[in-house]
Formats: structure tokens, sequence, C-alpha cells
């Protein structure tokens, strides 16, 4: 798409002299750097619960960021309302982060390649309401009809259309329409009277909604969700100490996400914050683990064209045969750094500040047979589903939580586990990675990462790892 | 009837909205004006500033629902928002329990709450930096391995919540708070930790001072030098205010209405039983003035009160809007809770711990060998089945003694097993926002380490 059919041309009448004037104004104060973010926002969701469709709501939220960078320095103001004098009101506000007379008299936009790496013609977003309401119906029904046990199915459907508009002192224009939606179904199992448990599955990515209807239907989200519950009434405690672990492919990936990716973002590093800090081109993993963030994987849900930065996406190289080698870096980072951006800028919105982030972060795939390596396993737990996971940039401890794990005894999988936190050191954990299995797997596209109280669309993605020490926190 | 313009576009909407077909609508508007300031290493790192709004709106048709916000107030955008809820009424189902509260129960708490103070709009961006930067000084200057910092930050936010229904409930409230916090690196070898202090009050005067917040940051990263894995084991475990603020997050989600009706909670059924050992009440009180959790009333329109949850170790009442208590049988606690859209959640006031008697160091002496934890990772909590399993570091406890640091552990135990081993609670309750907590003493917890 080029500026000139972008909503923010054509309905709200933005031209390239306006979005020139409003740059002037921002470095009026005489900042190194200015920059606009204009969003437009589509969301819409449907939730099932008790079998009735009990919520549906949509909305529009518009608006403009500002942005000046002066030295370390970030002025950052802005505005829901697309008026003129709105706009001019907040670059002005914004521009006051430096003190001196204006440097730059001239700004000459161009629209830069990019990606399409969502060829998207009708957004979910965009779709009748009557077709969408069917996801949730039919994966509450498939999710009852998987087993008797399964009592309570919650199931939701979200989506929203995301327009957005990047116009930076440097002369970079972008435009990006960012489709995202996502189904996720939860369900409760009960026998005997016993206690509850619990099993959710979901996914999605920047698709058609042909997507739930051909490739990944609201039966398979619901049986996998139905499964896990089931699995979980024989479960047991999960184990306490140190012991290996193999993880299953996909979702697992969060590992990554968490013990690496996060302390790889420039402005830890930049700072000196980051374990990770001053490690470039050291062994922080074993040799068999390759780690990649790619922004650039069709349909994914950390996918984007351009970053919020109106940089067009990478695939950036984290850890190459366990060395350190790059970092996730941002406009100021970079600068500051005298890098190159590796299209890693992105923020929640256009009330928010950029930052360094992540969005599909995997690991490639290595040689191994996935059942071999689970057989190489005398005693160990693996585990296939995860929670949430957190950590501590400075120390580099982090956790992550698996919903459900197995016991692997002798080399075959036996008691499903319930509730095992994992937790290990960034820099320390994945040199204990002994094998590496030949499945690499994304996951569905579920992940939200949040940092600095912002939250953004991720993705992860792992192949069958062992790993010979890691601790497990549990009662048993 | 009050001059309150945005209150009276809250009142159009309703009307706009049963214009247009709704038996029922509610709405809710919120306009804010944010500022914060964000120091580092003693130079200023972001300024930011801006005001926003929005509205949201619910209508019903019958029994069936829909809900649509916007942020754009205009005429054309509020057409557009009612038109974008009523659309939704024809995909939702007829729901028998969906409605607005019973008209005897709106209403709102009278007087002052003080939860605005005019002064916070008016502080000077200049004497903000100072503040944020003199809070970070005395942090990096409270000893030599605070090498580093990751800054301090002033914030500041006035801001107005209006909610109006077809049933002539209309009220609106200002609030303002203003937050000062700080986070320093301490780095002793190879050793490097980051820790926080912070503080948050509705006006400038209740902010503890700087120099105190800066010091208190400082102290809790330097304890956490050098520490170390310990082997697994069971011991006794103290949670400090901050982590007992975090197990009353998980408390809180057990007695949320829609958990209980949907049998998603381990104290599902509960009610009237002991749960927990004597030591612990547990209240939610929307009504103290000037704290955080504070409103005259939620949102649904139901006015705010005080709530026993946990009586001396009897599970006494559930956290309910009106959905959930005609699910259960009940009568809403006034805990209505909303963002700008969607059907109305459940909330919390001011939810907290009544404090005890001894001190947090008394309950410390009392420990030949246990774990006193100051910080919890992750999200290991299953609120279905009470399983508790979370990544934690903090002190170990010798002889009664903080004696060492710890990390890289995981604490786990059930918390059906946890709220019934609570052995005491200490005398150090404070609000630093809506969940409040004194030092709690858990009997024992399975540490998880080497």
């Amino acid at each position: 798409m080029q500026f000139s059919e972008s909503i923010f041309a054509a309905r709200f009448g933005i031209t390239r002299q306006d979005l020139e004037g409003y740059l002037g104004e921002a470095l009026s104060q005489g900042g190194d750097y200015a920059d606009l973010y204009f969003e437009y926002l589509l969301t819409s969701s449907i939730s099932i619960d008790e079998s009735m469709v009990k919520s549906a709501a949509q909305g529009v939220s518009m608006g403009v960021g500002v942005r000046v960078i002066a030295g370390e320095r970030t002025g950052y103001a802005y505005s829901d309302d697309l008026a003129p004098e709105k706009i001019r009101k907040a670059a002005n506000v914004a521009a006051h982060i430096a003190s001196a007379p204006a440097k730059v008299e001239k700004f000459d936009l161009n629209e830069g390649r990019k990606h399409n790496l969502y060829p998207v013609i009708t957004a979910p977003t965009e779709t009748a309401f009557t077709e969408r309401v069917e996801l949730v119906k039919r994966a509450d029904r498939a999710a009852r009809a998987y087993d008797p046990r399964i009592f309570q199915v919650q199931a939701m459907y979200a989506d929203n259309l995301r327009q957005v508009l990047v116009a930076t002192s440097d002369g970079r224009l972008s435009v990006d329409r960012q489709p995202l939606s996502r189904l996720s179904v939860s369900a409760l199992a009960r026998q005997d009277g016993g206690a509850p448990q619990r099993g959710h599955a979901g996914g999605g990515g920047r698709m058609e909604l042909d997507y739930f209807l051909k490739e990944k239907t609201p039966e398979d989200f619901a049986r996998e969700a139905a499964r896990e519950a089931i699995a979980m009434l024989d479960s047991v405690e999960a184990p306490a100490g140190e012991m290996t672990v193999v993880l299953g492919p996909g979702w697992p990936g969060i590992l990554l996400h968490e013990a690496v990716g996060h302390g790889l973002e420039a402005d830890f590093n930049r700072k000196g914050v980051s374990a990770f800090s001053g490690r470039m081109g050291q062994k922080v993993a074993s040799e068999l683990c390759t780690i990649v963030d790619d922004g650039t994987i069709g349909n994914r849900r950390g996918s984007l064209n351009v970053d919020d930065e109106g940089q067009p996406t990478k695939r950036n190289v984290l850890i190459e045969n366990g060395v350190l080698r790059g970092y996730l870096q941002d406009k100021l980072s970079s600068t500051l750094l005298g890098t190159e951006s590796t299209g890693s800028g992105r923020r929640e919105s256009y009330a928010h500040i950029p930052m360094p982030r992540m969005t599909n972060t995997f690991m490639l795939a290595g040689e191994s047979d996935p059942e071999e390596i689970i057989r190489s396993v005398p005693k160990g737990l693996y585990c296939v589903n995860f929670g949430g996971g957190q950590v501590d940039i400075t120390s580099g401890n982090f956790v992550f939580s698996a919903s459900e794990s197995y016991f692997i005894e002798d080399g075959k999988l036996t008691r499903p586990v319930r509730n095992a936190t994992l937790i290990g050191n960034g820099p320390e954990a994945l040199k204990y990675v002994s094998m590496v299995g030949n499945d690499l797997r994304l996951d569905e596209g579920i992940g939200t990462c949040g940092k600095d109280g912002q939250s953004v669309p991720v993705g992860v993605g792992i192949p069958t790892i062992k790993i010979d020490k890691m601790t497990v926190g549990g009662t048993a | 009837m009050s001059g309150n313009p945005l209150l009276e576009l809250a009142q159009d909407i309703v009307g706009k909205a049963r214009a247009a077909g709704a038996s029922d609508a509610e709405v809710t508007i919120a306009e804010g004006e944010e500022f914060s300031a964000n120091v580092r290493m003693r130079e200023v790192e972001n300024l930011k500033e801006a005001g926003s709004r929005g509205a949201g709106l619910r209508i019903l048709i019958g029994k069936r629902t829909g809900a649509s916000y916007t942020s754009d107030l205009s005429g054309e955008g509020i057409a557009h928002l009612v038109k974008s809820a009523i659309e939704l009424a024809d995909i939702t189902t007829e729901d028998p329990h969906a409605g607005l509260p019973d008209p005897d129960e709106f209403g709102r708490v009278e007087g002052d709450l003080g939860l605005y103070s005019a002064s916070v709009a008016e502080l000077d961006t200049g004497f903000k930096i100072e503040i944020a930067k003199r809070a970070e000084d005395a942090a990096l200057t409270t000893d030599p391995r605070i090498s580093n910092s990751e800054g301090a930050s002033f914030d500041n936010y006035v801001g107005q919540h209006i909610f109006a229904n077809s049933r002539g409930f209309a009220g609106a409230y200002r609030s303002s708070y203003c937050s000062l916090s700080t986070s320093p690196v301490a780095r002793d070898g190879d050793s490097m930790e980051r820790d926080y202090w912070y503080t948050m009050a509705r006006d400038f005067a209740g902010l503890e001072a700087p120099e105190y917040v800066g010091r208190m940051a400082a102290q809790r990263a330097l304890r956490r030098l050098n520490a170390v894995k310990v082997e697994t084991q069971k011991v006794p475990v103290i949670f400090e205010p901050r982590t007992a603020r975090s197990l009353l997050d998980n408390i809180f989600e057990a007695v949320h209405g829609m958990s209980v009706y949907r049998h998603e909670s381990f104290l599902a059924g509960k009610l009237g039983e002991k749960v927990s050992s004597e030591c612990v009440t547990l209240i939610d009180d929307g009504t103290i003035p000037g704290l955080f959790g504070t409103s005259p009333f939620d949102d649904e329109g139901v006015a705010s009160r005080r709530t026993m949850v946990i009586e001396r170790g009897v599970l006494k009442n559930y956290m309910l809007n009106t959905y959930a208590a005609r699910k259960l049988g009940m009568k809403t606690t006034g805990s209505a809770s909303r963002g700008l859209t969607g059907n109305a959640g459940i909330g919390h006031g001011n939810f907290f711990l009544e404090k005890g008697v001894q001190t947090p160091e008394q309950l410390i002496a009392g420990i030949p060998n246990g774990f006193y934890v100051t910080e919890l990772m992750g999200f290991g909590v299953n609120v279905v089945t009470g399983d508790y399993s979370r990544g934690a570091a903090g002190l170990w406890i010798r002889n009664g003694e903080l004696a060492f640091a710890v990390s890289e552990v995981t604490i786990a135990g059930n918390l059906n097993e946890m709220l019934l081993g609570i052995e005491a609670v200490a005398n150090d309750l404070e609000f630093r926002g809506s969940v409040a907590a004194p030092t709690i003493k858990m009997g024992e917890m399975t540490v998880g380490g080497k």
C-alpha cells in the first residue's frame, strides 16, 4: 500500500506537506531526529461461556504520537484527535526536550521498499459478525463433544486491524495495514467429584478469516484444549530440584524469549544493565544452539512489514552455534551505539514510546530424532505446554511455567505432571543443551509480550531439545 | 444537571442508544492527562505528556447484549458508537441473568473521598525532573557498589471517570495521583542485581521523600548481591509485604465471582467454611478516603462498600458484580469493574489483610532455618486447583536472622494448604496501592533449588 491509498491520506486528508510541517514543528527546538506515528485501530471480540455468546464488542481508536530525540533524550507527546492544530500542539510539546535553534529545514519524505508479508485482502475485522460468531460456537460444541468429563468451556475470538503511518525526519515514509486475529479455547474437566483441571489452546496470526475455516479450525483448538484438560485429570504434582528437562516443539520456545531474547534487547545492553551486557562474541549457549529473531515470516503473529519506526523488519541472528552475535536494535539505541536498526523498534500504540522488542524468536532445527531424545533420558521431565514466563534482565534469572508435562522414566513417557515451574539463568541455561531435534515448530500464534507496561504480539518456536540440568519447582 | 459536559454527553449517548432500540444502556467515559519524566545517570532520558479520552457503550435489547467504544467523541463518532453496539445484539445469546443492577442497588458514597488534588496538575516540569534526579542520586550515592541505574521516574495523572445508565444513574468523579520510583543496579564482581522502590499518593505532599525512595531501592538491590542457590528442602517461608501482596492477588482471583460460578476456583463452594488459619482476616473496602482502591461507585453505578472476605479464617463473601451475584443467587458487592467496553468484570477496592501484633523481626526471630521471600516471578499459580509454584529470590534465614541472599529457586505448595498454614501476620501494614498486606509467616513450603 502507498501513502496516497492509506486511510490517513484518503479519509483524513493528510498530505506530505502536512507531515513535513509537523516534523518541522517537532524539530523547531533543535532536536536531532523526529518521527510521527499515526494509528487507526479497529478491534472486535466475541466470547462464549456456558454455551451462550455473552459478550460481543467492537471499537475504534485513533491517534498520533510525536517523538523528538536530542542526544540520549526523548520527548514524546500524543493526541487522539487528528485535527492539524492538535497534532501541531503535540509536536510542540515533544519539541521541548531539545533547547537549541532548529537545524533542519526541509524533509524529503520517500516511501521505501518493504515486505508484503500478509497480503490480506479482507481483514477478519472487515467480515460479517455472523461468520465470526460461528467460530466460538463451533469451538464450544467441539470441546464439549470431546469427552463427557468436560463441564465448562469458554472460547474467545478477537481480531483487530491496525493501519499505521510513520514519517521520520530522516526521510522515511511508511504505511502499513496490519490485520491480526486469534481464537482461544479453555476447557475444564472433572471426574468422580475430584478437583477440576484446565486445558487451553489457541492460535491465529495475520491472515484472512478463511484460516479458521480451512487450516486451523475451531474444532482443532477445542479438541486440543479438551485433550489437555482430560490428560491432566490423572496428573501428579511436579517434582522439585535439578533434573534433565526435555522441551517439546513449538510454544515451549518461550524459553528462548525469556532466557535470551529480552536480555539481548539493545536498550538494556546500551545501559549495561543486562546479564548479557559486554558478552558479544562470547559463548552463551551450547554449540548446538542457533537462535534467530525473524520479523519476516509470512502471516505470523509476530511479523511486521515495517517496525513501528518505519524500518523494514529483518531476520536477525542472535546466537550462532552458541556464540552471542547480535542485539535487537531500535532507532535510538542503534544511533547511540553507532550501528544499524535491526527493524526491532516496536510500541503498543500511538500513546507509547518505541523500544527494541522481539518479533518471532526461535531456535533452528538440529539433527536429532525427537523420539531418540526422549529415549536418551533415564529420568527427567518432558514439558509440552506452557503458561507464561518472566525474566529479571539484570541477574539473568528467568522462569516459565509448564502447564502440561510428563515424567520420563527409562526413556519412556510415564505419568502426566501439572504446574511445573522451570527456573534458570539466561547466559548459563542453554550451555546445558545437549540434543536439538530436527522438528522445529513455531507456536500457533497466541503470544503477547510485556515490557515496561507495553504489550505487543510475538511468536516463538523451538525444536525438541534436551537440557541436561535445570531447576524444576514443584512440591513432590 | 451538573454543568459537566462529559456527563451530559454520557447521558446523551444513553438517550441515543434508547432511541436506536436499546431497552437499556450503560455509558462510561474516561478522560485523563498523563505526564512522566524519566532520568537516568543524572540526565533527563524521557519526557512524555499527553491527554486522551474515550467513551464506551454497552446496550441490552431484552436479554441480549452488545458493546462498543470509541476515541472519537464527535457527533459522527458517537453515531457510529451507538450503531456498533446495537448491531452486536444480533449475534449474542439471550442470557436470563444479563441486565442492569436492581433499582434499589444504585447509589454512591457521599462526601469527599480524597481522590483528587488539583495541585497535581500544576506541578512544574523542572521540579518533577529534580525530584526524580534526587531519588536516583540518593540511590547512586548509597554505596560504591551501586554502579549503574535503570533510572528514576516521576509520573502524574489527573482524570475524570463518568458513568451513566438508562435507569437514571449518572455520576462523575475526578482522581489524581503522582508517583516516584527508582531502580538502581548493584554490582560486586560478577554478581549484578537490580531492585526498585516506589511511592505513590493522590497529591505530592503524600509522597515519601526522594532520598528515602533512593536509599530503600539501593538497600534492596545491595542485599541481593552474591546470591546462591540453596538445596531443595521444606522450610518455613516468610513473605515480605511486597510478595505477600501478590499472594492476595491470587486469593482475589479465587474469590472472583466469575471464577466461582464457573467452578474455576479452589474456593468455590466453600462459603462459611474455614479456608485459612485464624490469624487471617481479609477485607475489601472501597470507601477509605485517599486510597488507590477507593471510589464512590462501581462500574455499574452501585455504591462502593466494605466487604468481609475472610474473617478469622472463615470465608464470608465472594467479590461480585450484578451478573455473578445473579448466577450465584447472591447480592452484588459493588465490585463491578470495566474499561471502556464490554460487560462489567469484577475488581476490588482496597483489598487488604488485617495486621497482626508481632513485628516482622519477631516473625523472623522464631525461625532457625527458613526463606524470606522478597521477589516472586512467573505465572505458576493455578487458581482452579490451588497449585502454586513460582520463581523466587530473597534472603535465607539462619537462627532467626537474615543471613545471605538466595536466588534462582522456586517455592511451591498448594494455596489451600498455604492459607491454612499461615502461622502469623505481622503489624507492618502499609497501603502502597489498592492491594496491601503485612509480612506473613507460612508454616512450610517446598523450596526447589540444587
